[in-house]
């Protein structure tokens, strides 16, 4: 009999779970969320997305050529993944160039330079959004008012009501009437901000699609936005004319976008459940302090960098225990 | 039946959860579940390995050229921890070379050419059918008998049933568990045999003096659950059926399920009062003191794809795999997989040149593009290892410590106490060789250690 076997080692079978299904799952649960973008925000947002998903894989083939890798990791989705967060971070009135830019620092220095997927210590749309939110602020920060719809290029910015609510403490003293608008308006998208940042509803509903593949397990969403609605609850019962109902937080901003698809991002993330409830903590502690008291109206994206930055010590410190050693009760005693 | 389920409250502790830590579903394939267990027609080469066991390899005692008769000792233990052979059958020892051997390696085996004749050693004197000698006397017959773990880790099994006198052993586990997806052969002895088992079960109880025992089996064999009940249970014996979740055959993690104990790290069962034995040992054990009849044969499955005939098969040690396929009707195709063993945790052949050992469970066969083409990308660390495995390890990163040659971390990150069921691998979206990744980093750490 002739034959040509495989000495492979076990296990010999596998689940069909692969890199693939897990970047387009996401994708996918992204979907409703840029949708809402593209409702709102017309012709505008689908060319950022256009912009930045080309770009990001133009970039990607472009180092791999440079390292001299072949062309796989290009449909292995984590570039259009990336290319798709770029664009819901970002306005939809923003130069192309603009985008480009952050299409190379996402793909270049935020994943590449590392070694690529899976070595990346920040998340790469993050480091774009961020570099692009310092090195063009104005450009970052004027917001499109929306237009259902709309499919004039042209369009009319407006403060998002996160920064709407900050210009009132600093002119008025107190968080005036954004912070108490109705919250149908962000729930449903229909306000000021970037393409992924309205439209609260459809993103969460692709967040609990993520949860139902088990594509991302529940701790880090919910700690993180636990951490959000208690802490900003907590400030605004001692004082409301200071502080924001913490319904008004959970829904504006960037804070569904971030919970469910940012600061889930395997690579960047604790890798225990225990781990990824601190991360999540400290994702919504650092959330609420640059909110309430930093000088840009949202920081869920800084948030999420500075505990990228935290996951190396988080791993450490949340080891499980392993099967045969003491519990820490055991070895106490 | 009502006796049973006092026996069973008193069992279980209910403060602990009835499961292991971790594991995974792969689909069960127990596609042979429903094939009686059926004979072979004899194979014209029988090579029996010296090493088919773990421990010292057993001692030759039979020259080239000698008549032997079936059950006849051929080789005998070459150190405590090591095992008895017997011919499998009458004829003529024809060499003792290095032969071919699961593993890939060529290990000394004593090759005996049958005569047909089937001419047995009488077994009147060794055979105990009433139970009059005593335990001690048991134990040694076992011994005597080359009767190891049939699981597939072909541990000698005398040496589990000496347990130090300052480890008492209050519970026996049957191991009826069969959680490697494929294999049926304990699956059909349960259903086939379930006196030969209680009976194994009911001398191990004694020689070691275990007041209970519990037969586990997993709920896709409620048919073997139903039958194990309805026979004639010794003293103290209860059925335990645990739902299905890879790995739960192992031993540590089968004690934990049933027990809620946990084996200290370097440990074995009986460091928590427990002896696991799988069922096919004890009705080796059982035949080995009640008929005198030494281990030269057992039961394997023939499953996956390619394989014609399908099915379990009572085989005797030493026959060919080639053999065993001709037999069965071969295969439909070029085989691009061949697996000693479960999907699992079995080993990859690179033909069927190889005999049946005392620890071989099955044997698979794939054609090309049945199993999923792997392409082994970096970690992403999406911690999907770390939530199955059973041992509570971080698989990632001894994976990628191996990967970049960090030896020396190995162990402060707990290496040793990988049990490589490979759960870990079957769920890595890397596609990552975990286990081989793992069984590098041992080597190195050895190598380190003989430094």
């Amino acid at each position: 009999m002739i034959m040509s076997t495989v000495l492979a080692p076990s296990p010999h079978v596998r689940s069909s779970v692969t890199i693939e299904t897990a970047m387009y799952g996401v994708i996918i649960a992204l979907l409703p969320g840029a949708l809402v973008g593209a409702y709102y925000f017309g012709l505008n947002a689908l060319k950022v997305m256009t912009i930045s998903i080309l770009a990001c894989l133009a970039f990607e083939a472009m180092v791999l050529k440079i390292r001299g890798m072949d062309m796989s990791p290009l449909k292995d989705g984590s570039a259009v993944l990336t290319g798709l967060l770029l664009a819901m971070n970002l306005p939809s009135n923003i130069p192309w160039w603009m985008i480009v830019m952050g299409a190379i620092v996402a793909i270049g220095i935020g994943k590449q330079v590392y070694g690529g997927l899976g070595y990346n210590p920040f998340n790469p749309a993050l480091v774009a959004r961020v570099f692009l939110l310092i090195s063009f602020p104005v450009a970052m920060t004027s917001w499109p008012v929306p237009k259902p719809l709309s499919f004039s290029l042209d369009t009319i910015t407006g403060a998002t009501p996160l920064g709407a609510m900050k210009t009132s403490l600093m002119m008025e003293g107190n968080v005036g009437a954004a912070a108490n608008m109705n919250l149908v308006d962000p729930l449903i998208g229909n306000m000021g901000g970037s393409l992924g940042e309205i439209g609260a509803l459809a993103l969460a509903l692709g967040g609990i699609y993520l949860l139902v593949r088990k594509i991302i397990t529940w701790h880090i969403p919910v700690s993180f936005l636990a951490t959000v609605f208690g802490m900003t609850g907590i400030y605004w019962l001692i004082n409301p004319e200071l502080y924001a109902p913490p319904t008004f937080h959970l829904v504006t901003g960037g804070l569904m976008l971030g919970a469910f698809f940012m600061a889930t991002d395997y690579v960047t993330s604790p890798v225990t459940g225990k781990g990824m409830v601190i991360f999540g903590i400290g994702c919504g502690v650092l959330t609420v302090f640059i909110r309430l008291f930093g000088g840009y109206p949202e920081g869920v994206s800084f948030a999420i960098l500075l505990m990228n930055a935290a996951t190396p010590i988080i791993d450490r410190y949340t080891r499980p225990r392993v099967f045969g050693y003491p519990t820490r009760k055991e070895a106490r005693a | 039946m009502e006796v049973l389920r006092v026996h069973q409250k008193q069992e279980r502790d209910p403060t602990v959860a009835n499961r292991f830590r971790g594991g995974v579903h792969p689909d069960d394939s127990k596609h042979t579940s429903k094939q009686a267990i059926s004979g072979l027609q004899p194979a014209e080469r029988l090579i029996l390995s010296l090493s088919q066991h773990i421990g010292a390899p057993s001692r030759p005692e039979v020259s080239v050229g000698d008549r032997v008769l079936k059950y006849q000792p051929i080789a005998s233990p070459g150190g405590f921890v090591s095992m008895a052979l017997h011919a499998p059958t009458s004829g003529t020892v024809k060499a003792i070379e290095p032969a071919p051997h699961p593993s890939g390696r060529l290990v000394t085996a004593i090759i005996i050419e049958p005569d047909g004749l089937d001419e047995a050693l009488d077994l009147t004197d060794k055979a105990d059918p009433g139970l009059a000698r005593s335990p001690e006397n048991w134990k040694e017959t076992i011994r005597d008998s080359g009767i190891v773990g049939m699981g597939g880790a072909a541990f000698p099994t005398h040496v589990k049933l000496s347990p130090p006198e300052d480890k008492p052993i209050d519970m026996i586990v049957a191991n009826g568990v069969e959680c490697e997806p494929y294999l049926t052969a304990d699956h059909r002895l349960m259903l086939e045999s379930p006196d030969e088992i209680l009976g194994g079960l009911f001398l191990a109880m004694e020689i070691v003096g275990a007041k209970k025992a519990v037969v586990a089996i997993e709920a896709n064999k409620p048919d073997a659950a139903e039958v194990m009940r309805k026979a004639d249970l010794p003293e103290g014996v209860t059925v335990k059926v645990l739902p299905v979740m890879y790995p739960q055959g192992a031993e540590k993690q089968l004690i934990q399920a049933l027990t809620g104990r946990e084996v200290p790290t370097g440990g074995l069962p009986m460091d928590v009062g427990v002896v696991v034995q799988n069922v096919g040992t004890l009705a080796a054990m059982n035949q080995a003191v009640k008929e005198g009849r030494p281990m030269v044969e057992r039961v394997m499955t023939i499953s996956g794809p390619l394989p014609n005939g399908p099915g379990n098969y009572r085989v005797s040690i030493g026959t060919p795999l080639s053999h065993v396929v001709e037999q069965t009707g071969g295969l439909k195709g070029p085989a691009a997989r061949l697996i000693n063993g479960g999907p699992m945790m079995g080993q990859a052949l690179a033909g069927l040149d190889s005999p049946v050992t005392k620890g071989t469970s099955g044997l698979l066969a794939f054609g090309p593009g049945e199993l999923r083409t792997l392409r082994q990308r970096a970690c992403i660390r999406c911690g999907s290892c770390i939530s199955v495995c059973p041992a509570s390890l971080l698989p990632h990163t001894l994976g990628s410590m191996v990967e970049f040659q960090l030896f020396d971390q190995l162990r402060e990150f707990n290496i040793t106490d990988c049990i490589e069921c490979g759960s870990c691998a079957f769920v890595c979206p890397a596609d990552r060789n975990m286990v081989q990744f793992i069984r590098q980093g041992k080597a190195e750490l050895l190598a380190l250690a003989g430094k």
